[in-house]
């Protein structure tokens, strides 16, 4: 899924579209998490595992580490394996880094996902930063956790990353440290107060939780559920990963053929259009269909 | 002679020992002490030091490896058999379960009709440094600390002469840190613990000073023995100030710094291991020499144990060494050598200004605790450690025998299997059987209710150590009132400390990051090394390391820490979709683990994965290991880390041309 070769890669969209059309709808959750480092989020995550496994579901996980540009290696994962779980195949964990090569991460992650979704209840696609381009964790979630630190000057930080308009649910990790964690919790609502509030008539929940002492774990989960169930009943879900996909495959086409490719069939908003107009069952196929035109055009130019 | 000069009284003479069963390990130290010893120094198995049951899946190949295992309160009877444990003077390296099996050894006094009043000793019981490097730990930083403080506030009136913990400094030298980094880790620890006892509604005031002097330390002894005297003199005089100042200490007996030494064990050498004792000798000298800073209590190590686990007749040689220093040589008969010395003054300020300022910098973050929890202390040994194998690499720093003058004669102390103690592999067995037999004949009942009432006493808030002594005269076992606690307080993990490690500054391992490079290209992705510990051993230092250079020469790096069983380890190989496997083993159960990692792997269909294993490996276990598939074998004489990348990468490529 991420082999980079050219052949292998060919062959994998080709299972990835037969295996997406077939996904039932809405299938698995996909829930995004994503947070500054340092934010307990690998400690969260953990907690979430145990607390869904516990309650029969079984869940996917894709960690998205950052990589060391200079040698290319990563550390993935200081992180401890997932509360312990011995020979428990109900929960898969995968990690993978953001690569040098930008772009070849985001067709890992969404061929991840698209993969645990098939076989798993819930999948967890967890990453450092939002916002920052169309190839993160928000183009294949369904509902994007936002895993917030106790801190001063938190808020400030909030405004600047601009990442008060994508999150759906807010998590304030280390509710343990008392009365920073209160504080930053009620920063952060005031601050989302004063934004629009989302398209769909949701208004994001800011909660506290404790990673370390596995408290407000149950609300979390309630929340994302939430999240969800609203999305299904005013029929957002669909347009939301319809949106996702588009952007998803302008992007995959845009890092692999660049401008210049994507000049050969007309440009940016030329595909940008056919995107949107196409029935898009698989954005996995539509990559490639398209992909197979942008050679053609380049050939014969 | 009439005059014959005053001589002062030799420090306690340990050895560090304890092995397969309480049978087998009291006979050892009955022996010990019939040849001159003058404490006990009990060493415990991994799943005693971790809380486990010996019929636990976790405890699998552990049971009798690095120590005694203690199960229960017969065990204990069996290792004091015919030893009066209130003449004897006990350490017991023990940390998380240090509560248990000190009540253990309560049940064991009054079994046996002494006043535990009377009892003398240590236990470890250092949480903080398990955090950063022996990797012992189980329960969470706060509530350790909680276990820490009841221990001293039962112990300071119940068994006054009992150290209820040893700060260890010990184990920061191991795990890289200088000496200042040394004397400032382990002063903060103690400042948590007595922070932490002065709080408690339980101690009065007065008590405090009562408190100060039973806290004692323990060292690490390294071949920088000049730098290590300054070390403790300087520590000598830190802890005098600190506990004058900060908790009000009047008497200056009660400021002594006090403080047991294990000469370094992980600087011995494989190759050539006849010089470790010229090593041993010279840092005995670090502790012994000045007579402000000397040592109460020394432990050495046996020439032979990087090769694997001593006889009985190597650790009466490194007892011989104690005996000739303290009673043949005139240095007890002198004041301190070192008083007046310009050099050493100077250089023990040197270490105190530049150790009072990391300490003042850990104080500000919150002490001790906070600095566990955000990995501050963690991330700066890593990085200490790092620079010094770097050095070795190098040749800046000289290892005689390894990266120096390693031109050798043959040397007849080594020949066959016969030069280390082999551990009968019948022990973990016959220790399971005697673990069921006393599980059928204590009164269930009893079990039942001691366990209820340490759970109550916990959740109100009580302190352990009344519920756990009567929980040990019950018949609780070690695993059971582990659970107790864990289900109470919670379990912990530590972070690792090396994600956030900086790529390495020095270009070293160039060539082999291009074949990086170039087999990754081919394979269609970065080569992906999943970096394992399987069992109860928790020193992470190896396993860490190789982490680190694995991600510096562009490999990427899964490591999920310590104490994994091995079909944690072979879920995690598939999932993750690596192309190798390296297991680091320290306690010597590779021949289990390693064969159990193999075979989970099989029954997920990876037989192919290469797995490389790296440890405490005596040569026949390695060719048994490497038949049984294992790729490659490296043991601590193979220190050159660049190398050992390359291999790797040889590994992946073999397999990579196989599949």
């Amino acid at each position: 899924m991420d082999d980079a070769r050219p052949e292998r890669r060919a062959a994998a969209f080709e299972l990835l579209d037969a295996l997406e059309r077939r996904l039932p709808f809405p299938g698995a959750a996909r829930v995004g998490m994503t947070g500054a480092p340092g934010a307990g989020k690998s400690t969260l995550l953990d907690g979430l595992v145990r607390f869904l496994r516990a309650r029969g579901e079984t869940v996917g996980v894709i960690a998205v580490d950052p990589s060391s540009r200079r040698s290319g290696g990563a550390l993935l994962g200081d992180r401890i394996r997932m509360g312990s779980r011995g020979a428990d195949t109900g929960v898969f964990f995968r990690s993978m880094a953001a690569r040098e090569r930008l772009g070849g991460l985001a067709d890992a992650t969404r061929a991840s996902a698209v993969v645990l979704a098939a076989a798993f209840d819930r999948v967890f696609v967890e990453t450092v930063g939002v916002g920052q381009s169309e190839s993160d964790v928000s183009s294949v979630a369904d509902t994007l956790l936002y895993v917030a630190q106790p801190g001063a000057g938190d808020m400030l930080q909030f405004m600047k990353a601009g990442i008060l308009e994508l999150p759906d649910v807010f998590a304030v990790n280390k509710a343990d440290l008392g009365a920073v964690a209160e504080r930053t919790a009620a920063e952060l609502g005031a601050g989302l107060g004063l934004s629009a509030p989302q398209d769909s008539g949701w208004t994001p929940p800011v909660l506290q939780v404790s990673a370390r002492d596995a408290q407000g774990i149950d609300s979390l989960v309630e929340a994302l559920d939430a999240h969800r169930r609203h999305l299904e009943e005013a029929g957002d879900l669909a347009s939301r990963r319809r949106r996702a996909a588009e952007a998803w495959a302008l992007e995959s086409l845009e890092i692999r053929y660049g401008s210049f490719g994507l000049a050969a069939i007309g440009g940016r908003e030329a595909v940008a259009a056919r995107l949107r107009d196409d029935a898009l069952e698989s954005a996995f196929a539509v990559v490639r269909r398209i992909g197979a035109e942008i050679e053609e055009a380049l050939r014969k130019s | 002679m009439s005059d014959t000069p005053h001589r002062d009284r030799p420090w306690v003479f340990r050895t560090y020992s304890g092995h397969s069963s309480a049978e087998a390990s009291n006979t050892l130290y009955r022996t010990n002490l019939a040849k001159g010893q003058t404490g006990l120094s009990v060493a415990f198995d991994l799943p005693t030091q971790t809380g486990y049951d010996s019929d636990h899946p976790l405890a699998r190949g552990e049971v009798g490896k690095v120590g005694v295992p203690i199960g229960h309160v017969e065990d204990m009877e069996t290792l004091f058999r015919d030893i009066p444990v209130e003449q004897m003077n006990t350490s017991m390296t023990i940390n998380a379960t240090a509560a248990w099996l000190l009540s253990l050894l309560v049940a064991v006094a009054e079994r046996q009709g002494s006043d535990p009043k009377l009892l003398q000793g240590t236990t470890q019981n250092d949480i903080v440094k398990e955090y950063l490097s022996r990797g012992t730990y189980v329960f969470p930083p706060e509530p350790s600390l909680r276990l820490i403080s009841d221990m001293v506030a039962y112990t300071v009136d119940e068994i006054p002469k009992w150290n209820p913990i040893n700060v260890c400094s010990y184990h920061l030298q191991e795990a890289g840190a200088t000496p200042a980094q040394e004397i400032a880790y382990s002063m903060a620890t103690a400042v948590a613990v007595l922070d932490a006892v002065a709080a408690r509604d339980d101690v009065p005031a007065e008590a405090i000073p009562r408190v100060v002097a039973r806290i004692s330390f323990f060292l690490n002894a390294g071949i920088r023995f000049v730098e290590e005297i300054c070390k403790a003199r300087a520590m000598t005089e830190i802890w005098d100030e600190l506990t004058r100042e900060r908790y009000g200490v009047d008497d200056p007996k009660a400021r002594r710094f006090r403080y047991g030494v294990q000469v370094n064990s992980l600087g011995l050498t494989e190759a050539q291991p006849e010089n470790n004792v010229i090593r041993i000798v010279l840092e005995t000298l670090g502790v012994t020499m000045s007579k402000k800073a000397r040592c109460r209590a020394l432990q050495l190590p046996a020439w032979n144990e990087a090769l694997g686990l001593p006889r009985p007749w190597d650790q009466q040689w490194s007892l011989r060494i104690q005996q000739v220093l303290a009673y043949e040589t005139d240095l007890l008969e002198h004041e301190d050598l070192f008083d007046g010395s310009r050099v050493v003054e100077a250089r023990t300020r040197a270490l105190m200004e530049e150790s009072l300022a990391e300490l003042e910098k850990v104080l500000e973050m919150g002490g001790a605790v906070a600095a566990i929890e955000n990995a501050y202390m963690k991330r700066q040994l890593v990085e200490s450690q790092s620079q010094r194998l770097r050095a070795i690499e190098s040749g800046d720093i000289t290892v005689v025998g390894v990266n120096r003058f390693t031109e050798t004669e043959p040397s007849p102390l080594v020949e066959g299997d016969q030069s280390i103690l082999k551990v009968d592999e019948s022990a973990e067995r016959e220790q399971i059987e005697r673990l069921e037999a006393f599980r059928s004949r204590r009164s269930q009942a009893d079990v039942e209710a001691a366990l209820q009432n340490l759970r109550d006493v916990l959740k109100q808030g009580g302190n352990v150590m009344p519920p756990s002594i009567r929980a040990a005269h019950a018949g609780v076992t070690t695993g059971e009132w582990a659970d107790v606690l864990r289900e109470i307080v919670g379990e912990y993990r530590a972070p690792t400390g090396v994600a956030d490690r900086p790529v390495a500054q020095r270009e070293s391992g160039a060539e082999t990051r291009q074949r990086v490079d170039e087999l990754s290209r081919d394979l269609g992705r970065r080569i992906k090394i999943l970096v394992g510990k399987p069992g109860l051993d928790g020193h992470s230092n190896g396993a860490e390391q190789i982490a680190v250079k694995a991600r510096d020469v562009g490999m990427e790096v899964v490591y999920e820490g310590i104490r994994l069983t091995p079909q944690e380890i072979a879920q995690s190989a598939r999932d993750e979709g690596v192309h190798v496997i390296g297991l680091s083993i320290l306690s010597g159960s590779h021949g289990v683990l390693v064969l159990d990692v193999l075979k989970e792997l099989a029954t997920r269909g990876l037989d192919h994965l290469p797995v490389v294993v790296g440890g405490i490996i005596p040569e026949e276990d390695a060719e048994t290991l490497r038949a049984a598939g294992v790729r490659r074998v490296y043991t601590p004489k193979d220190f050159d880390m660049a190398r050992i990348m390359g291999e790797i990468v040889d590994v992946v490529a073999e397999s990579a041309a196989a599949a």
